[in-house]
């Protein structure tokens, strides 16, 4: 299920911070202490006995939601869900929830009803807009399918028909969101532990604006590294016609990839000193712009969306001769909450001892 | 940004469905909605309200409020689209690319990955040759010029305009041909002019809808009826050509329509679209003209030509009352075939039956004409009546004759029982 499951456990704490008042928030405190720690069937009981003494408690039934889900009943989960959305349709975190267990269903339309609504009432809810996104996404992958199973009548087609259901179901074409880090579709067990021992002051609401990146013409876009298999390097077998310097250009090339993987890993990861860190002492700066100010700009914008989503595609990796500089040509698609971007791009990089350095960074228009 | 990145991908879903729309010429920026314009030189349409609410006229409708930035109309008239026909691949499709624009950008129509190529470049083809049946003009005037004249058996006639993959048919209004409705259609996978078996082409020529075949022995990738057309007719066999089993038929049940070239010669009708026709077609007499785009002749040399035809056949009908064979045999062309003849042993006959003079008396009635779709050559198919009335012959029978324009002349070229 692509759609983003922890924010079950962001929106939990939202929640639970917002509003609460200190005796409250111990009890729900300890009820999401429990959760996280996979003791669901305890927190079902303790909130359940909470909110016998305080019925109605938004907070309380926001958890026993997200317990019911974790426990795997989700029919449970959207009636609690439900019954919040109706009593406060102001809050836009039920919603969401309710959409996420929607599509978990694969009934995308609620689904996107509900994000709709969390989207009404927060209009810059960035996880409301991330999931639906996804929903869309997963909706025209529905619909795509049905435009291509072909009829079967016809043995031309029907080759046509077997391939295509198996580029689309068997082969797990990535959709542009499952590639996500995020564990599927557990519901809470990601809250960070730290922000439960926070104090109780009330946490300024965590949702973050959504994507505030100014432009959409933004340089560099960022990425995330999909799983890929080295792009197709010389086939050891084919390698031992020419020992020593195929084998170790394939080697150079392992390496030439793992670098620019893990330059799209750190961007994903919003990791914005491993980032930077992958930009060797000669990187030319983009514009003429000094080292410092290009710095400063990359770092604002991949602070700033709540999440960033960088894959590369159609790696293409060529060596110098002299093996210590690789010129790395791919697609890239960029996704940061609203801003999705593909781009084709070139990296020039340079050996700097045993790692490699971006040297230049080139977009093709 | 939410504004902004949206508007981009639709410019991006637009541009493309009006490069859909237009082979050449044509982009997003030719459109010009504000105005209900759609800019094709002098047959503009005024927009959306003229478009029936119909299957395909809902899927156009889609596509024009796409172009039109309309991205929520859209989905709600594919919505409806889909309720009516669900197994309406290409509105499937279209609505995954609207679906998708919303989730990411998308690189153009049909943007479900990993799709083949050839079923998205069908799809392509499917959604131009629709779209493009309402952006130009609602009525080819050039199709019925192929239609002369129609006999009081033949109520409507069939022209499919394989150009187009469009089948239009009219109504015998005193023997002109009347504009009745007009249907999209499949043809051959390899396109037309089909010659021999197996070469997936959809032949072209004057043919007849026979009766229904039996709906029992015909498997469901036929659909809700299939009519077996006369392929190959007097003129294809005396070509050579062959194959057979040329059909008018349904669609499988899993889909609303096919793309416009993948059948194996037969020209394919959305099974609702088929059902209308059923009433007409069920007399297993309705004409089917198979055309590739209309005449490359002008409307007056046509009109001339109709009108020397019709003198020639008057002109062939008194000569052979008066009885004398050279006049009646200038009527021939040099290369004339009939069942088992050619130009010398028909001539030879028809000198020793002549040679008695013996008076005549020939009426022609009930005459059809229909202009036939052949690019080598200037042809027409005449079918009527035939009352011969002697003293030693008295004999009404129903003729086909083909007639060929040579040297400005209208000849005959084949005659035989229709």
């Amino acid at each position: 299920m692509p759609i983003r499951a922890s924010m079950l456990a962001a929106l939990l704490l939202t929640v639970l911070f917002i509003a609460s008042p200190t005796v409250k928030a111990d009890d729900l405190k300890d009820i999401s202490q429990l959760v996280n720690q996979g003791q669901d069937t305890q927190a079902l009981d303790r909130v359940n006995s909470y909110l016998s003494g305080h019925p109605g408690d938004v907070q309380g039934q926001f958890i026993k939601g997200v317990i019911l889900a974790e426990l795997n009943k989700p029919n449970d989960a959207i009636k609690i869900f439900s019954g919040i959305t109706e009593k406060h349709p102001e809050l836009p975190e039920p919603y969401n929830n309710l959409a996420v267990l929607y599509a978990d269903q694969g009934q995308y339309e609620k689904a996107r009803r509900a994000l709709e609504q969390a989207i009404k009432t927060h209009p810059s809810y960035a996880t409301a807009h991330e999931n639906l996104g996804d929903v869309y996404a997963k909706m025209a992958t529905d619909a795509y399918d049905k435009a291509l199973q072909l009829d079967k009548n016809n043995t031309r087609t029907q080759t046509k028909l077997a391939m295509v259901k198996e580029l689309f179901s068997s082969s797990g074409r990535p959709l542009p969101v499952v590639a996500k880090t995020e564990t599927p579709t557990k519901v809470a067990t990601a809250t960070p532990a730290p922000v439960l021992e926070a104090p109780a002051k009330p946490v300024v609401t965590p949702a973050p604006p959504v994507a505030p990146t100014p432009s959409p013409v933004a340089a560099p876009e960022p990425a995330k590294s999909v799983v890929q298999p080295v792009s197709e390097p010389a086939k050891p077998a084919k390698d031992k016609a020419e020992p020593a310097s195929a084998a170790s250009v394939h080697e150079q090339k392992v390496a030439v990839e793992e670098a620019v993987q893990g330059w799209a890993k750190a961007w994903s990861a919003k990791n914005v000193d491993g980032y930077l860190a992958y930009y060797g002492t000669g990187f030319k700066v983009p514009n003429g712009d000094s080292r410092h100010a290009w710095e400063k700009s990359r770092r604002e914008r991949i602070s700033a969306p709540a999440s960033i989503k960088v894959e590369l595609s159609g790696i293409k990796i060529k060596m110098d001769d002299d093996g210590n500089r690789a010129t790395v040509s791919f697609h890239q698609s960029y996704r940061a909450g609203e801003v999705a971007k593909r781009t084709s791009k070139s990296l020039v990089l340079k050996k700097g001892g045993s790692k490699w350095f971006i040297e230049q960074e080139l977009t093709d228009r | 940004m939410k504004q902004r990145k949206h508007l981009f991908q639709l410019g991006g879903l637009a541009a493309l469905i009006a490069v859909v729309a237009i082979p050449l010429s044509w982009n997003a920026k030719a459109f010009d909605f504000g105005g209900l314009s759609f800019g094709r030189s002098t047959h503009a349409l005024p927009a959306l309200p003229v478009i029936p609410r119909d299957t395909e006229g809902l899927l156009v409708k889609s596509l024009l409020e796409i172009t039109q930035g309309q991205t929520h109309a859209a989905l709600d008239t594919l919505d409806e689209v889909l309720r009516i026909a669900p197994n309406f691949k290409l509105a499937h499709l279209v609505r995954g690319d609207l679906l998708m624009a919303h989730a990411r950008e998308i690189n153009g129509f049909g943007g479900a990955p990993d799709a083949s190529s050839e079923a998205i470049s069908d799809f392509r083809a499917e959604a131009r040759v629709r779209l493009e049946r309402y952006l130009s003009r609602q009525n080819d005037e050039n199709i019925p010029q192929y239609l002369w004249q129609l006999d009081r058996e033949q109520q409507h006639v069939i022209v499919v305009d394989t150009s187009k993959s469009r089948l239009y048919l009219y109504r015998n209004d005193n023997g002109k041909p009347q504009y009745v409705a007009d249907y999209y259609v499949t043809v051959g996978r390899n396109g037309t002019e089909k010659w021999k078996e197996g070469d997936k082409r959809t032949p072209l020529g004057i043919y007849v809808a026979g009766t229904q075949l039996p709906q029992k022995k015909l498997p469901d990738f036929y659909g809700a009826a299939a009519y077996p057309l006369n392929y190959p007719n007097e003129w294809d066999q005396h070509q050579g050509k062959n194959g057979h089993g040329i059909w008018l038929h349904g669609t499988p049940s899993n889909t609303y329509s096919r793309p416009p070239r993948a059948s194996d010669g037969c020209v394919v009708m959305t099974n609702p679209d088929l059902k209308a026709l059923a009433p007409i077609l069920q007399n297993g007499k309705t004409p089917v003209v198979i055309v590739q785009g209309p005449q490359t002749a002008t409307s007056e040399q046509l009109s001339a030509e109709k009108d020397d035809l019709m003198h020639t056949l008057e002109a062939w009908r008194q000569a052979w009352e008066s009885q004398d064979s050279e006049r009646y045999l200038a009527h021939y062309a040099q290369d004339f075939f009939g069942p088992g003849r050619n130009f010398d042993s028909w001539a030879q006959e028809k000198r020793r039956i002549q040679a008695a003079g013996v008076p005549a008396k020939i009426t022609l009635s009930n005459v059809s004409v229909f202009r036939y779709p052949d690019d080598a050559r200037q042809m027409a198919v005449v079918n009527f009546d035939q009352d011969y009335k002697s003293n030693n012959l008295n004999n009404q029978m129903r003729k086909r004759q083909y007639w060929v324009l040579e040297n400005k002349h209208w000849k005959i070229l084949y005659e035989g029982a229709a």
